[in-house]
């Protein structure tokens, strides 16, 4: 193992923001974020969702603001193909609803309230997720 | 103003996954390349989430009702169960496949970048097929 790319402060800083976030909407709403529950819900619920919308609809302008301000540019590295793409948004699509949370929902929120639930959950997909890096690195 | 909260929450949650870094896949895989080039940054990102999340949790659950809702809404599902570790290990195969999440997948359509707009679309699609096939509960 080699310790690469690690940026500690600005991690543990966006992290910060994230978690003051999730505890924002708490505190007004009453709801605990979890994005995929969020996102399936204002695809196929009505309740609650144009809160839900809105939500999402912050998700994207959050990195607009950012760059606006900061003028910093933000680059992201997509290099996969579009057959794999379209397999992993599913999957991720798929299982996320099937365990009722991804990185946020049981990650954060989940993992902050001590749910044990949450906390197998995250270990199983941050376990599979390295397996899955691991593989294609074989490949 | 509820409506106002979820905007501004979710403007501060797309902010935080910028600062983080968390937006580029390349970096969510480094984090899951444990036994290769080693990225530790994305728990630290989970650090500074829960150092603030988790104890402002435990007090505002104390109060009666939230501030712009009638009640505290929140999961209390405890099973521990097949669909749980199915699920956990479909959504960490396509998480490390690519290195995108729900959030930053969302948040990255600010980008216009193809790719992760396909993503969320077939993610989208997969909400849609688990509602569909009534898996969820």
């Amino acid at each position: 193992m080699n310790i690469v790319n690690f940026t500690p402060v600005t991690a543990t800083l966006g992290g910060i923001l994230i978690g003051l976030a999730v505890a924002v909407f708490f505190l007004f709403n009453g709801r605990l974020v979890g994005i995929s529950g969020i996102a399936a819900n204002a695809l196929t619920e009505k309740n609650n969702r144009f809160d839900n919308i809105l939500f999402l609809l912050g998700l994207v302008i959050g990195p607009i603001l950012y760059s606006l301000f900061t003028k910093n540019e933000i680059n992201i590295t997509i290099s996969n193909s579009f057959i794999l793409l379209i397999f992993a948004g599913l999957l991720v699509g798929i299982g996320t609803r099937i365990s009722g949370g991804c990185t946020s929902g049981h990650g954060i929120s989940g993992c902050g309230r001590f749910s044990l639930r949450s906390i197998v959950a995250t270990i199983t997909f941050m376990i599979v997720g390295i397996l899955t890096v691991l593989i294609k690195n074989f490949l | 103003m509820n409506k106002l909260v979820s905007l501004i929450s979710g403007i501060v949650f797309g902010i935080g996954l910028v600062i983080s870094e968390m937006i580029n896949p390349e970096k969510v895989l480094g984090f899951l390349d444990l036994f290769g080039n080693w990225d530790p940054s994305l728990a630290f990102v989970m650090i500074g989430a829960l150092i603030v999340s988790s104890p402002l949790f435990h007090i505002i659950k104390k109060k009666e009702k939230p501030i712009f809702a009638e009640n505290f809404n929140y999961s209390n599902n405890k099973n521990i169960n097949n669909r749980l570790i199915l699920g956990s290990t479909i959504f960490g195969a396509g998480w490390g496949l690519i290195g995108l999440c729900p959030g930053p997948a969302i948040s990255s359509i600010a980008l216009l970048d193809i790719h992760s707009i396909t993503f969320v679309f077939a993610m989208f699609v997969g909400f849609y097929l688990v509602k569909l096939i009534n898996f969820d509960n």
